[in-house]
C-alpha cells in the first residue's frame, strides 16, 4: 500500500494534465484563429473604389485623396504647439485633449490625430511636417462628387457600424460600407475586395517580420466601375424644377424599364457627406423630420393613385368583356349607388360619356359603372375581387417592384381575403369598394410603381423591372432586369386606353400642357390628404399627380411626378411631367413660359400651414381649417442670464 | 567495465537523453532570434544549454566511474558541504532578478539550491538506512525533519521559496519508509481546510468540519472503536480556529500578489471583468501561457513556427514557462508526448528503488522519483492554469545551467547506485 501512494498520485496527475490539455488545445477554440493571434496583425490594403458613370458617360462619383494626421505618443518630441495648432486649424485645449486620447488608446500604436483634411490643409502641413516627430500624414481614399444631383440614388459611404459587423464578416471596424442608394445595393461591386497581409509582432507590437513568409497573405481586387441607367442631365432639370416643393418625380425608359431620373424633393447635395463634416451634416439631414430630405419620396412614399388608376380598371373592363370601346355610361354629376351612398363628379348632370371620353374627362361615374360590373361579373364578390385583384397585380402594383434601390414600399392592392377580414365573409358587395374604381380608398402606391404603369401602358401590354444598372465592368447586370413582364390584358385592349390618355392632352386636363412637335399620353390626378395637429385629424391640400408618356407612337420615356400639396394634377405635377418630357426627347426647352412659372413658384408658404399654429384655408382657400381649439402648454420662457 | 554497461538502466537513460533533447529543441525555438549562426553561440541562450549539456555528460561520466559506495560514505560531508554552500551565499551571493541564490564565477553563476537537493536526499538516505534508526520514534522523526529543513530555511530567506517548496517531496520518502499516515492526512486536511476557507469562509468550515466528524464519530461507533466526543471537539476546535486564523493571514499577513495569485487560481473573483482585468495582469504569465498552449491545436505550428513565442509573448519562456512552447508549437501530439515521458521516467525510477537491495539505494531512489515529480507537477501544472504561479524549473527542460546539472548529480548517482546493487552483496 505505501510502496503505490506516489505511483498512484504520479498516474492521477498525468491523467489531469492531459485532460487540462485537451481542453486547452483540443475543446477551446478562442486562441486557434490566426486573427484572434496578439503575436499577429492583418494589415490591410484596400483597393479603389468602382466610380459611377451615367447613361451618357458622364462620371458622377470618382475618388478623391483625403489625409488624416496620425501620430504615435511615444515617438513625439517637443514641439511648438501654438504653431503645430495653427496649421491644423484647432485650439491648443484640442490638442491636448486629443493627444490625451490617443496616449491613453496607446502610447505605441498610431492614432488618428485630425482627420480627413483637405487637399489645401494638407498642402500646406506637407511642408512643415517633418519638424513635428511623431506625427505622420496617412492618406485614404473618399467619394469625390463631380455632380450636385442624385444624392437619393447614389448613396453614400460611411464606417461600418456595430450591426454591420454583425451581420457581415467581411469588415473590420473603421471600415467602409456603402449606405442607400448605388452604393449600398452594388456594395459588393463597387468596394472589390481588400487585400490582406500577415504580420508577426512581438509582445511591444513591435514589427517582426511577415507571418509564414506571407502565404496567407492576398492581393486586393480593385471595385469594378458601374454605369447607371441615369441621365444625369434630366436628373439635374427635374431637381431644379421641384425646388420649393416636396414630392417625386420617376422617369423609365418604357422599352427597357431603366430608370432615366428619380427625383425626391426635396434633396441635398451628395458632396455633403463626405470627409470631415459628413458626421455634422447627416445629423442635421437626419434630424429634418419636416422637410425629410433623406427619404427617397420616389421610391417610399405610398398615396392612394387617384385618377391615373382608372386607366386601370378601364383595361381590366375591356379584358374581361365587360365594356368595349363605344359603351357609354350617363354620369349625373355623380353616381349614386345606395340609400345615402353618392360618389361625386365633376361632369354635368346627364352628360354620356364613352370610354375615350370617359378618360379624357376623368369622369368618375364612368369607372364607378366599369367597376361595378367587373366585381358583379363573377357569382360572388369574392371571386370578382380576385379576379380584379390578379389583374392590377400584374401591373407591378401591390408588391414590391423589384428595382435594385434598397429602399421601397410594396404599395397594397386588397383581395377578397382583405374585405373579408373586415366586413366578414359574403357581407360586402361591389358597391362596398367602389372607392376601388377611381383609385381611392384602399388602393395604395408608390410614384415608381405609377411610372411603372404608365411605362407598362405605354408599352401596350408589358414592363420590364425598373432598374438603375446599366454596365457593370467585366460582368453583366442581372438578368432579371431583362425579363419581360406580360400584363393579363391583351395588347388589343390597350390602344383605346392610350387613345384617351392622348385627348387628356389635347382636349381634356391637361390640354394647356402640350409640347409643340411630341404627342404626349398623361392622366391628371389629385389625392386628398390628412395630416395630425395636435392629435387630430386635418386635411390638407390634395396633392398633385401627374402620369405620362411620349411620343405616343413609339415611347421614349413614361413618367410619373406627384408634388405634395400641389391641389390639382396639370398644376404643378402636370407641367412638371411635360417639361421633363421636352428636355429628354428634345433635349432643350421650347415652353420657357411653363419653366418660368415653375422656377418661381413655390409651395413653402403651403407647406408652412399645418405648422403655422393658426387656421388655414386649403385647396386655394375653397376649404377652410380650423386650428384644433387645444390648450396649448406654453413652454417656461427662460430667464436671461444676469 | 563491460559488466557495468550492462547493468545500468539504459531505459532511464534513453528518457533522460530524450528529454534533455526535446527540452534543448525548445529552449532553441524559445530563443530563437531569426539569425541562423552556430547552435554553440555563448550569446544566446540554445548556445549556452548546449554547453551545459556537453558538461552533463562530461559529470555523468564522473559520477558513473566513482565507487558507488563513495556516495553512502560521504553523504553526510556532501550535505554538511552543501548546506555551507547555501550559508555562503549570504556573504558571497550575487543578486539576480531580487534573490541571492548564486555564485558568480569567472562568467558563469552557480545555484548551489540545485545541488542541495541530491545532497539532502543522500543525508536523508543515510540516516534512515542506519539500522538504528526508527521512523515510527518521535525522536529520530525529528531528526529527519531537521535534515529536510535545513537546507529549506536556508533557502527561504534569498527568497526563493518556490526552491524550498521542493524539499515537501521528502514526505513521500518518509510515508514510505514508515511514517504513520495520520501525518499526510493532516497535511492533507491542512490544505482542504485553507482552500475552503478561501472559497467558502470561516463559517461554512466549521459545518463543514462538524458534519464530518459527526460521521467520523458515527462510524467509529458501528465499528466500536474508540473516539471520544471530547476529541473530536478538541479537533473541531483547532479546525476552526485555524480556518479563522487562514483569513487573519491572507488578508493582514498575505501582500497584495499572493492574494492575486490565490484569487486567480481559485477564481475567487466574481466579477468576469475584474477576473479577466487579473487575468491580464497579476495572471499575465498564465494567460499568456495558457493561450500560447491553446493556440497550438492537436497538431501544433510546428518547430520555430510558433507566433507567440517568436513575439516573447509569454514571460520567462526559455526556463519555467518553456513548456508553453511544446504547447504551441507541437500542439496535444507534444504536450502529452512530454507528459508522458516524465510520468515513465518517475515511475521507472521508482520501480529502479523499489527493486534495490540496500536500503540506502531505496531510500535514495525514491527521493529523486519525489523530487523529480515535485518540480513536473508543479511546473506544468502552473503552466497550464492549475497551481498558483510558483517559479520552479522544469527538471531537464529549462534553460539553467546549475538546475540541468543539479538534476542530472542527483539522477545518476541514483542510476549508478542502482548498476552496483548486485555487488553490494560482495
Amino acid at each position: 500500500m505505501r510502496k503505490l501512494l506516489l505511483a498512484s498520485i504520479i498516474i492521477i496527475i498525468a491523467i489531469v494534465y492531459i485532460g487540462r490539455l485537451s481542453y486547452l488545445q483540443l475543446l477551446d477554440n478562442t486562441n486557434k484563429n490566426p486573427l484572434n493571434d496578439t503575436a499577429i496583425n492583418a494589415v490591410y490594403d484596400y483597393p479603389e473604389r468602382g466610380h459611377i458613370y451615367d447613361r451618357n458617360g458622364e462620371l458622377l462619383v470618382a475618388n478623391q485623396p483625403s489625409y488624416d494626421v496620425m501620430v504615435i505618443p511615444r515617438e513625439v518630441k517637443p514641439l511648438d504647439t501654438l504653431e503645430f495648432c495653427a496649421l491644423l486649424n484647432i485650439t491648443k485645449e484640442e490638442f491636448e485633449k486629443k493627444y490625451k486620447k490617443a496616449r491613453i488608446y496607446s502610447p505605441r500604436l498610431p492614432s488618428v490625430f485630425v482627420p480627413q483634411l483637405s487637399k489645401k490643409e494638407y498642402a500646406i502641413l506637407q511642408e512643415k511636417m517633418r519638424k513635428y516627430e511623431g506625427f505622420y500624414i496617412q492618406k485614404r481614399s473618399l467619394r469625390h462628387y463631380m455632380t450636385h444631383v442624385g444624392a437619393n440614388v447614389l448613396g453614400y459611404i460611411s464606417e461600418v457600424n456595430n450591426r454591420d459587423l454583425k451581420k457581415y464578416s467581411y469588415y473590420q471596424s473603421g471600415e467602409l460600407i456603402g449606405r442607400q442608394g448605388v452604393e449600398e445595393e452594388y456594395e459588393n461591386v463597387l468596394r472589390g475586395r481588400k487585400g490582406v497581409k500577415f504580420i508577426q509582432k512581438d509582445r511591444f507590437n513591435r514589427v517582426i517580420g511577415p507571418y509564414k513568409d506571407g502565404v496567407f497573405d492576398t492581393l486586393p481586387v480593385p471595385g469594378k466601375d458601374i454605369v447607371l441607367t441615369l441621365d444625369n442631365e434630366l436628373q439635374k432639370y427635374g431637381e431644379k424644377l421641384m425646388i420649393h416643393k416636396r414630392g417625386g418625380i420617376v422617369a423609365l425608359d418604357p422599352k427597357t424599364g431603366e430608370i432615366l431620373a428619380l427625383v425626391s424633393a426635396p434633396s441635398y447635395d451628395p458632396d455633403l457627406l463626405v470627409g470631415r463634416k459628413r458626421s455634422k451634416n447627416y445629423t442635421e439631414l437626419y434630424y429634418d423630420s419636416i422637410a425629410k430630405p433623406l427619404y427617397d419620396r420616389g421610391l417610399n412614399a405610398m398615396y392612394p393613385p387617384g385618377s391615373p388608376f382608372k386607366t386601370v380598371n378601364a383595361l381590366i373592363g375591356l379584358q374581361e368583356g365587360v365594356i368595349d370601346e363605344s359603351t357609354t355610361f350617363t354620369c349625373y354629376h355623380g353616381y349614386r349607388y345606395g340609400r345615402n351612398s353618392f360618389m361625386g363628379c365633376h361632369c354635368p348632370s346627364g352628360t354620356r360619356n364613352n370610354l375615350r371620353r370617359g378618360i379624357e374627362a376623368s369622369c368618375n361615374a364612368y369607372f364607378a359603372n366599369t367597376y361595378r360590373r367587373i366585381i358583379e361579373k363573377y357569382p360572388t364578390s369574392a371571386e370578382g375581387m380576385n379576379a380584379w385583384e390578379k389583374h392590377v397585380e400584374s401591373f407591378g402594383l401591390g408588391n414590391y417592384l423589384g428595382y435594385d434601390l434598397p429602399t421601397g414600399q410594396s404599395g397594397k392592392i386588397p383581395d377578397a381575403d382583405y374585405y373579408n377580414s373586415v366586413y366578414g365573409e359574403r357581407r360586402w358587395f361591389a358597391t362596398n369598394t367602389l372607392s376601388n374604381a377611381i383609385g381611392q380608398g384602399e388602393v395604395l402606391s408608390t410614384p415608381i410603381q405609377l411610372a411603372n404603369l404608365t411605362a407598362t401602358i405605354a408599352n401596350r401590354g408589358y414592363y420590364y423591372t425598373p432598374h438603375i444598372i446599366k454596365e457593370i465592368e467585366n460582368d453583366t447586370i442581372p438578368n432579371k432586369f431583362l425579363e419581360k413582364h406580360q400584363t393579363t390584358i391583351d395588347t388589343k385592349n390597350f390602344e383605346p386606353v392610350v387613345q384617351g390618355m392622348y385627348d387628356v392632352y389635347n382636349k381634356g386636363t391637361a390640354s394647356l400642357l402640350r409640347i409643340p412637335g411630341i404627342n404626349i399620353a398623361g392622366k391628371t390626378g389629385t389625392a386628398e390628404n390628412f395630416t395630425k395637429i395636435e392629435g387630430e385629424r386635418v386635411q390638407l391640400t390634395d396633392h398633385s399627380i401627374f402620369v405620362a408618356f411620349a411620343p405616343v407612337e413609339d415611347p421614349k420615356i413614361a413618367i410619373a411626378v406627384f408634388v405634395e400639396n400641389g391641389y390639382w394634377g396639370s398644376r404643378w405635377a402636370g407641367r412638371i411631367a411635360s417639361l421633363m418630357i421636352e428636355k429628354y426627347v428634345k433635349g432643350e426647352i421650347t415652353r420657357t413660359d411653363m419653366e418660368n412659372y415653375l422656377l418661381k413658384g413655390s409651395l413653402e408658404e403651403e407647406y408652412a400651414k399645418p405648422l403655422s399654429g393658426e387656421s388655414f384655408r386649403i385647396n386655394d382657400g375653397k376649404t377652410f381649417v380650423k386650428w384644433p381649439e387645444k390648450e396649448v402648454i406654453k413652454q417656461p420662457t427662460k430667464k436671461p442670464l444676469p | 567495465m563491460s559488466d557495468f554497461l550492462k547493468k545500468v538502466d539504459w531505459f532511464s537513460i534513453l528518457l533522460y537523453a530524450l528529454l534533455v533533447f526535446i527540452g534543448w529543441l525548445n529552449i532553441y525555438s524559445a530563443s530563437f532570434t531569426g539569425e541562423l549562426g552556430s547552435v554553440l553561440n555563448a550569446e544566446t541562450y540554445y548556445g549556452k544549454q548546449l554547453v551545459f549539456i556537453i558538461v552533463s555528460c562530461v559529470l555523468i561520466v564522473l559520477i558513473l566511474s566513482v565507487e558507488a559506495k563513495f556516495y553512502e560514505r560521504f553523504s553526510s560531508i556532501i550535505y554538511l558541504v552543501s548546506l555551507l554552500s547555501l550559508l555562503g551565499l549570504y556573504v558571497f551571493g550575487k543578486n539576480v532578478n531580487g534573490a541571492t541564490s548564486w555564485y558568480a564565477i569567472g562568467g558563469m553563476t552557480l545555484q548551489p539550491s540545485e545541488f542541495a537537493k541530491a545532497a539532502t536526499a543522500l543525508a536523508l538516505a543515510k540516516f534512515l538506512s542506519d539500522i538504528q534508526t526508527d521512523i515510527q520514534n518521535p525522536k529520530d522523526l525529528f531528526r529527519a525533519f531537521i535534515i529536510i529543513s535545513l537546507p529549506a530555511l536556508l533557502i527561504i530567506p534569498q527568497p526563493d521559496p518556490g526552491s524550498a517548496l521542493v524539499y515537501a517531496a521528502f514526505f513521500f520518502v518518509l510515508y514510505r519508509e514508515g511514517l504513520h499516515p495520520m501525518y499526510l492526512l493532516v497535511g492533507l486536511f491542512v490544505v482542504v481546510l485553507f482552500v475552503s476557507t478561501l472559497l467558502y469562509g470561516t463559517i461554512w468550515v466549521f459545518l463543514g468540519c462538524a458534519l464530518l466528524l459527526g460521521l467520523v464519530y458515527y462510524f467509529s461507533k458501528k465499528k466500536k472503536k474508540k473516539v471520544s466526543i471530547p476529541q473530536l471537539t478538541i479537533i473541531l476546535i483547532i479546525a476552526t480556529a485555524f480556518s479563522y486564523s487562514v483569513n487573519f493571514i491572507y488578508n493582514s499577513v498575505f501582500e497584495q500578489r499572493h492574494r492575486d495569485r490565490f484569487s486567480l487560481w481559485l477564481r475567487l473573483e466574481d466579477d468576469p471583468l475584474k477576473l479577466n482585468q487579473i487575468r491580464k495582469t497579476i495572471g499575465y504569465n498564465t494567460y499568456q501561457s495558457e493561450s500560447a498552449i491553446g493556440s497550438g491545436g492537436f497538431m501544433g505550428k510546428g518547430f520555430l513556427e510558433g507566433t507567440r513565442t517568436k513575439g516573447n509573448f509569454v514571460p520567462e519562456q526559455h526556463t519555467d514557462y518553456i513548456f508553453s512552447t511544446v504547447g504551441e508549437e507541437w500542439g496535444f501530439v507534444g504536450t502529452s508526448a512530454v507528459i508522458l515521458l516524465f510520468s515513465m521516467l518517475i515511475l521507472r525510477l521508482l520501480f529502479l528503488a523499489e527493486r534495490q537491495k540496500s536500503a540506502f539505494s531505496r531510500i535514495y531512489g525514491y527521493s529523486v522519483a519525489s523530487i523529480i515529480f515535485f518540480h513536473f507537477a508543479i511546473n506544468v501544472g502552473m503552466v497550464i492554469g492549475l497551481l498558483p504561479t510558483v517559479g520552479i524549473p522544469l527538471p531537464f527542460f529549462s534553460y539553467g545551467g546549475s538546475g540541468l546539472l543539479g538534476f542530472t548529480v542527483l539522477l545518476f548517482i541514483f542510476l549508478k547506485l542502482d548498476a552496483n546493487r548486485i555487488n553490494e552483496w560482495m
